[in-house]
């Protein structure tokens, strides 16, 4: 009795949490005269892919696609590299002065990304970096920083000591130590710190909203909702659902793929902070 | 063999080389974070505006005299609170209830757990949208739901009037993020030994008793954790009200972030928009202090309760 109660319970919050998406998924395939149908039509009767070929005629969504996927990817990939070589130094040597960058690192994931905005936005037009990727790679790289070096130091601490002193016995320099050992060792932890990374790169809106002006160079995010702009009379509904299913479904991989890693990441990430 | 001398070179190599790895880091923070924060304190003392053809003039503590005098600074500061204070509660309610659920055995637990951390994995921007789709007056499905369900014999224009609107992105965001708390809270749940409830279970302590005596006390760490990073994160929201209502309808969802952000790209107002930001990140320490101070105090109060109602069932 008590257990049936229970997976209902447990059913009904997955639903809660697929329905919104789901639905997007529905209306996606609706026409549109399905789309503005009342009473709302929950099964489309004459399902479309129409919405989704007007998508990536109209705007040059797979553009946006190929920015967002490049912004990620650069950007997660030098955060991973970068937080990993910080969190050596934190982990393994005694650098005076470490202490503070680690706090620094701390408050910067705590400070929403508003209070940054504004001289980032003045960075970027002194220096004409405007819808130029690099204006928001380096951004998510460092908004990435503490969480990943948070990680990567919690993890580097737990590997044996004794593998560096053999390794510097046989000749290793502390680069190759961490290139060669830790880094390989480490594995599993880079992993689930580069899919956080690139799931809050892919995401980001305010500054890819104000740094990438040209439509050539937005990101998917801000992309999509650049799509209700025209007459709010007219907003093409059916068009967005397709762009949230688009946009998203890269995202949904991840998630499905990797949901151990994930929650392991951000436990970890909360917890050891 | 190792001589004393050999290792003191090894030990300053380390310190190079440590200095080394943190430099790139360190150059990053620099200059995307610590810059940003000088300046945006720096400008906070100049008024550039329109007014002085977009050049800056000192103007000492103007800009945060005329910021007190703001009454729409007051009443966006007033909405973003309510929207917090609502939004993180319920969050942190059904977050508490998702992770107590998703942390027994039950067959599908897998599925489950991808089902539910979905919302938070996906854009805020972008299911913005999908929100406002759903809350459409015409032809929402919120409105049709309710309908069938004899909740609302007419349908309502969701983001057409100032509470309902409220309510929507309130909704929308409890969605979003109630999967963040139910991480933090199933991560501190499963880091409750399990002696501890069997300690209370001889002890003849129902359900309800073990939850108030071991569950809650245990996990107010993580709570408090996940309290603290929600409201900060609450008080900067952007993206799901910007695209889901532009801040309207009249300005009801008009967020502080929303205003600073149009204060700068709209009114180009920049010494005001920056000494906007010193404030509300101020109040929004104050108000983390808050939540913090309290909490911190219960948390060793129960913690404490706990130790004795475990040493009390061991005695017995």
């Amino acid at each position: 009795m008590k257990k049936t109660l229970q997976q209902i319970l447990i059913w009904l919050a997955v639903v809660w949490c697929l329905a919104p998406f789901a639905w997007q998924i529905i209306t996606s395939l609706k026409t549109n005269a399905e789309i503005a149908h009342i009473p709302t039509i929950y099964a489309p009767v004459h399902p479309t892919w129409g919405h989704y070929q007007e998508l990536f005629s109209r705007k040059p969504f797979a553009r946006y696609l190929w920015n967002s996927f490049l912004i990620s990817s650069v950007s997660t990939v030098v955060c991973v590299l970068v937080s990993a070589m910080a969190a050596y130094s934190f982990s393994r040597l005694k650098v005076r002065g470490a202490r503070g960058l680690q706090v620094g690192l701390i408050s910067i994931s705590f400070f929403p990304t508003i209070i940054f905005f504004f001289p980032l936005y003045e960075l970027v037009r002194r220096t004409g970096m405007a819808n130029n990727p690099i204006a928001l790679i380096v951004p998510y790289i460092t908004f990435n920083l503490p969480f990943a070096t948070l990680i990567l130091t919690a993890f580097f601490r737990t590997i044996s000591l004794d593998i560096e002193e053999a390794a510097k016995v046989d000749g290793f320099n502390r680069w190759q130590i961490l290139m060669k050992i830790i880094m390989p060792l480490s594995a599993p932890a880079l992993a689930t710190t580069a899919i956080l990374i690139f799931i809050f790169c892919w995401n980001e809106f305010l500054l890819a909203l104000t740094f990438m002006t040209r439509d050539s160079a937005k990101t998917v995010t801000a992309g999509v909702a650049s799509l209700s702009g025209g007459s709010i009379y007219e907003i093409p509904w059916g068009a967005i659902a397709a762009a949230v299913v688009v946009s998203t479904l890269p995202l949904i991989g991840l998630v499905v793929v990797f949901q151990k890693r994930i929650i392991q990441g951000l436990t970890a990430g909360a917890t050891k902070g | 063999m190792r001589t004393p001398a050999h290792n003191k070179k090894m030990r300053l190599e380390d310190q190079a080389f440590g200095y080394l790895m943190l430099w790139p880091a360190a150059i990053f923070v620099l200059v995307v974070a610590v810059y940003p924060v000088l300046r945006i304190l720096w400008l906070s003392f100049f008024t550039q505006n329109l007014g002085t053809g977009l050049h800056p003039q000192f103007s000492g503590t103007l800009n945060y005299v005329r910021l007190l005098k703001d009454g729409h600074y007051w009443q966006t500061m007033m909405t973003t609170t309510v929207f917090t204070f609502i939004a993180v509660s319920t969050e942190l309610l059904l977050g508490l209830w998702f992770a107590l659920l998703l942390n027994e055995k039950f067959h599908g637990r897998s599925f489950a757990r991808t089902a539910t951390l979905i919302p938070w994995a996906l854009p805020t921007a972008v299911l913005a949208l999908a929100w406002a789709w759903i809350f459409n007056d015409q032809s929402g499905v919120f409105n049709d739901l309710m309908m069938r369900l004899g909740l609302l014999s007419r349908p309502v224009a969701w983001l057409g009037s100032g509470p309902t609107a409220m309510f929507s992105v309130i909704f929308a965001d409890v969605w979003k993020t109630t999967p963040f708390m139910m991480i933090i809270l199933l991560a501190g749940l499963q880091n409750i030994p399990e002696d501890l409830y069997e300690a209370v279970q001889i002890d003849g302590a129902r359900a309800w008793n073990s939850f108030r005596l071991i569950t809650l006390p245990m996990l107010m760490p993580s709570i408090m954790l996940a309290l603290l990073f929600r409201t900060i994160q609450s008080f900067g929201i952007f993206d799901l009200i910007f695209v889901m209502t532009g801040g309207g309808p009249g300005g009801a969802t008009e967020t502080v972030a929303i205003y600073n952000y149009r204060t700068f790209l709209r009114y180009l107002d920049f010494g005001y928009g920056a000494a906007m930001i010193v404030v509300t990140f101020l109040i929004t320490s104050g108000i983390c202090l808050l939540i913090y101070w309290p909490l911190s105090r219960t948390r060793g109060a129960r913690a404490l309760a706990t130790e004795r109602a475990v040493e009390k069932s061991e005695a017995m």
